[in-house]
């Protein structure tokens, strides 16, 4: 595993923080533990934290919008935080606001 | 820097998308690119491998051919092949947002990556046949 998530719970916010890679292969675990702990913990907010990714393409951009359906679908919402020159590139071009 | 050229076959593993990248960045390291060139090429070597294990080859392990050449004036130009299923339209399928995939994972960003981060990309397919990715960067000389 070249990427990992770790979760911080405060009220009703859901802190992942990410670090590693991001991409297609390490992308899928990091959205099973993601998931599984929206499922578990049902927050009203999802903070995704990118301060430890050293890399990400748009496998990452996939991650955020999927969990943002997931999080719309039970009236809460998904913010970003932590973002590099990297990923804010990839951000942009993907119009999400970092 | 004189010419050089590499090529690589691997499985369309998708541990070998760090391992692609990573090749790349290997080589390209003696140009000397700034971190931000650096990043482009690899993002654009990531998404360019990752549509060849995801789309080329959704349900088989097959074999993808990259190749990676400098010549004068710091170009650098990359090839990104596959014998998988092809792309019936091209111009359809480089356009943002646009994916075959499952829209719960894929966001249909990767062509629109690779055009905004390199400086040239040519794609050519045929349907069965396979898919070929041309890329071209420029790293500025420091
Ligand atoms: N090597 C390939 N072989 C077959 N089809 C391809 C190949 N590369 C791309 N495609 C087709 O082009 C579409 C667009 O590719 P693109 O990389 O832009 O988006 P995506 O892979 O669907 O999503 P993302 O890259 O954001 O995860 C794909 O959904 C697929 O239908
Ligand atoms: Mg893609």
């Amino acid at each position: 595993m070249t990427a990992d998530v770790e979760f911080m719970v405060a009220g009703e916010v859901l802190t992942a923080a990410l670090s590693g890679e991001i991409d297609h292969h390490t992308a899928a675990t990091l959205r099973e533990k993601v998931d599984e702990q929206i499922d578990r913990r049902m927050p009203k907010r999802l903070i995704l934290d990118f301060s430890g990714v050293g890399f990400m393409d748009s496998s990452g951009v996939g991650l955020i919008l999927g969990r943002s359906k997931r999080m719309q679908a039970t009236g809460g919402e998904v913010s970003v935080r932590g973002v590099s020159e990297q990923v804010g590139k990839m951000l942009r071009l993907a119009n999400i606001k970092g | 820097m004189n010419t050089n050229k590499v090529k690589i076959t691997f499985f369309s593993r998708s541990a070998n998308e760090a391992f692609a990248r990573g090749a790349v960045a290997a080589f390209v390291a003696p140009l000397d690119p700034t971190v931000a060139e650096l990043s482009d090429i690899k993002t654009a070597v990531s998404e360019a491998v990752t549509n060849c294990i995801v789309h080329a080859y959704p349900d088989t392990v097959g074999q993808i051919e990259l190749t990676a050449e400098v010549q004068e004036n710091q170009k650098l130009i990359l090839t990104i092949s596959d014998k998988g299923v092809g792309i019936e339209n091209i111009e359809r399928a480089m356009q943002p947002m646009f994916t075959t995939g499952s829209p719960e994972e894929r966001a249909g960003l990767g062509f629109a990556v690779m055009k905004s981060f390199m400086d040239e990309v040519k794609v050519r397919s045929k349907p069965q046949k396979g898919t070929k990715v041309t890329m071209v960067k420029y790293i500025r000389s420091r």
